[in-house]
């Protein structure tokens, strides 16, 4: 059976206020699927249309096909993980993860033994009798994904759950999100805003802005072709050069920047004359002169990071630059003051018209 | 106490802990001791007070277990009043999930002042409205006669009618402490069991009642006490067949001009209420510390 969700043209307006509008994308059949945007963006609405909470004024929800049209979400084949995660404080951590088999008319025995089975499946193992108050930020976390996946849902819906979590906690739960959605082939729809949360565990990630999908994409895609001027400032830091474009050839686009000329990857819909941004990522900055295209900036200060350090310069034209070198490469930083010279290679340099 | 003086210094203190001894001394032990001594002595004449017949007893008592009617009685206050706990909290607590879940600030903030408008009125008038409604020819017979549910006016007054006037008068002492519990639940609770699979009634026996059984316990309380200890409502309008235990209490009082055995009945209710309360909040695993918040 496919456990693929469909959205078709879904708009959603409260009041005056346009939350969503005009979402098309089909999420595949156990995928890792992220909707990355700011706070306020409609992502949140957008899942909870999916999962039944919200009816949207227009469009269509289909989940393995079926049209989802007037079905509350107790009758979805979805599981929802809410950002509070939403435990209920006053059953135990089994009762919790056997409420769903229980609102299925599991027998005890049953859903218990299904509990246990699910508590070892998140390596909380003979936690079952604790009430989720004595359970640490981690361990709730995954008695969350425990009862959601009790009800064997062919989506879970992830509403920024980790966002309660401390960095490192963070980052050794998303390695065990992406393990157990492989695990278990559960199609995953995740909510974040956290651009490194969204890059480090998803197959594709839509970038959403103001109720729009800017774009979607596999997450090396995203970092490397922003298709936005939205996106290529989102997802990842980037340096912006403005300019406007003097001439187009072969995917190539030459900018008439403050600095000189310079190019880059054309984005679509360019033409000659047209106002453009050059987008450089941080990393592509290479100390020294020579290479395909050269800038130079005072620098302010190297702001070092542990595997990398920031040179923070302002270029020529007043705007403000970053490179990012590497620890290994320390012996390469310009030093603080100095006007430094930097270079970054055409393959390596998006322009995208302003929006 | 330390804390206190440091805070308020010597002199202030003094007064509050004054103001708290007169209180607890005045107002609540010394009534109550004079009542115990009341409900121990028989009913004597002026002249016999302090003489040779006047020593403790418990005739008083003895006299409710063996007099048929009023020990019926009793027992009917009792049981009529956890009618009306229990006909209150059916009212009460779909209004206070709806106000504390549902509603939008604008439409609760109307509800509830709808609910309170009627409480700046007397008790009594509030009564007497209910009264004029329920009367043999009012117009709740009226409306009820031209819509042809009934085909002769119905007599309210009694049984039917205390209910109604208590569940009304006691309302708002049920639905405040439930409303109060009902809005600390976080609402993603009730939508992460309802995206689980569970159906309302589940989500209620699972979820929002448990959380909320510190405030239904406290509303039961305060209307189960109100209830027993009312006066109005039943002298208004019940009828013979639905008197009320504080009736007799008052009968003996002002009526009988038996001071000492209207002592005695007063106590008996005094008792077993408590009793009532502390079964209810044992049954609710609640302590009282967290009814008086």
């Amino acid at each position: 059976m496919s456990r693929s969700v469909q959205l078709d043209r879904v708009g959603m307006t409260f009041g005056t206020t346009r939350a969503v509008s005009d979402v098309t994308f089909t999420v595949e059949d156990g995928e890792f699927f992220s909707i990355l945007g700011p706070s306020g963006c409609g992502k949140t609405t957008l899942l909870r249309i999916v999962a039944g909470f919200l009816r949207p004024t227009e469009g269509t929800v289909l989940i393995g096909g079926r049209d989802m049209a007037g079905l509350a979400p107790n009758r979805r084949p979805t599981a929802m993980i809410f950002q509070s995660l939403a435990l209920f404080p006053l059953m135990s951590v089994r009762e919790n993860i056997a409420f769903g088999l229980e609102a299925r008319g599991v027998g005890k025995a049953e859903r218990s033994r299904k509990a246990d089975e699910l508590l070892d499946v998140v390596a909380l193992g003979g936690f079952g009798d604790r009430k989720p108050g004595e359970l640490s930020g981690g361990q709730r976390q995954r008695v969350a994904i425990a009862r959601a996946l009790a009800v064997e849902p062919d989506v879970l819906l992830l509403d920024e759950p980790l966002s309660a979590l401390d960095l490192k906690l963070r980052q050794h739960m998303r390695a065990e999100l992406r393990a157990l959605q492989k695990r278990t082939g559960v199609t995953f729809i995740y909510i974040t805003h956290d651009q490194g949360e969204a890059l480090a565990m998803s197959d594709r990630v839509a970038v959403m802005s103001a109720g729009v999908v800017e774009q979607i994409g596999a997450p090396q895609d995203l970092y490397a072709n922003p298709q936005t001027p939205f996106v290529a400032g989102f997802v990842g830091e980037t340096n912006r050069i403005a300019g406007r474009v003097a001439a187009l050839a072969g995917g190539i686009a030459t900018v008439d920047t403050g600095l000189g000329p310079m190019r880059g990857r054309a984005g679509p819909g360019l033409a000659e004359g047209q106002a453009v941004k050059l987008y450089v990522r941080p990393e592509a900055l290479t100390p020294g002169t020579g290479g395909e295209n050269s800038l130079a900036a005072r620098v302010e200060r190297v702001d070092f990071e542990g595997a990398f350090a920031l040179a923070h310069g302002r270029l020529a034209d007043g705007e403000e630059m970053i490179a990012s070198i590497p620890a290994t490469r320390l012996a390469d930083a310009p030093g603080i003051g100095t006007e430094a010279a930097f270079h970054f290679d055409t393959d390596h340099a998006v322009v995208l018209a302003d929006a | 106490m330390r804390d206190l003086v440091q805070r308020f210094g010597g002199s202030l203190t003094t007064v509050f802990v004054a103001l708290v001894l007169l209180w607890m001394v005045g107002m609540v032990l010394a009534p109550n001791l004079l009542m115990i001594d009341y409900a121990l002595r028989p009913n004597l004449p002026p002249a016999q007070i302090g003489g040779p017949n006047d020593h403790y007893s418990l005739a008083n008592f003895t006299y409710l277990a063996g007099e048929a009617t009023h020990r019926a009685i009793f027992f009917k206050t009792i049981w009529a009043s956890a009618i009306v706990t229990f006909v209150t909290l059916v009212v009460c607590y779909p209004l206070a999930f709806w106000l504390a879940q549902r509603a939008t600030p604008a439409q609760a903030g109307l509800a509830i002042l709808g609910l309170v408008i009627p409480f700046w009125i007397n008790e009594v008038l509030r009564t007497l409205a209910w009264y004029i409604l329920l009367a043999f020819r009012g117009p709740l017979n009226a409306v009820l006669l031209a819509l042809g549910l009934i085909s002769e006016p119905v007599r309210w007054a009694g049984d039917g009618g205390v209910l109604a006037a208590m569940t009304y008068a006691y309302i708002l002492f049920m639905l405040f402490p439930i409303y109060n519990s009902m809005e600390s639940l976080e609402a993603a609770q009730i939508e992460a069991a309802r995206d689980l699979g569970a159906k309302s009634w589940r989500i209620h026996w699972r979820v929002v009642i448990p959380h909320a059984k510190a405030g239904i316990a406290t509303g039961c309380v305060f209307t189960f006490m109100l209830a027993a200890g009312s006066y109005i409502a039943p002298s208004l309008l019940g009828s013979p067949g639905s008197r009320w235990f504080t009736e007799i209490i008052y009968n003996w009082f002002f009526e009988g001009g038996d001071w000492n055995r209207g002592a005695a009945y007063a106590l008996v209710l005094l008792v077993l209420c408590l009793a009532v309360v502390l079964a209810t909040l044992k049954l609710a695993r609640v302590n009282l510390a967290d009814v008086t918040k």
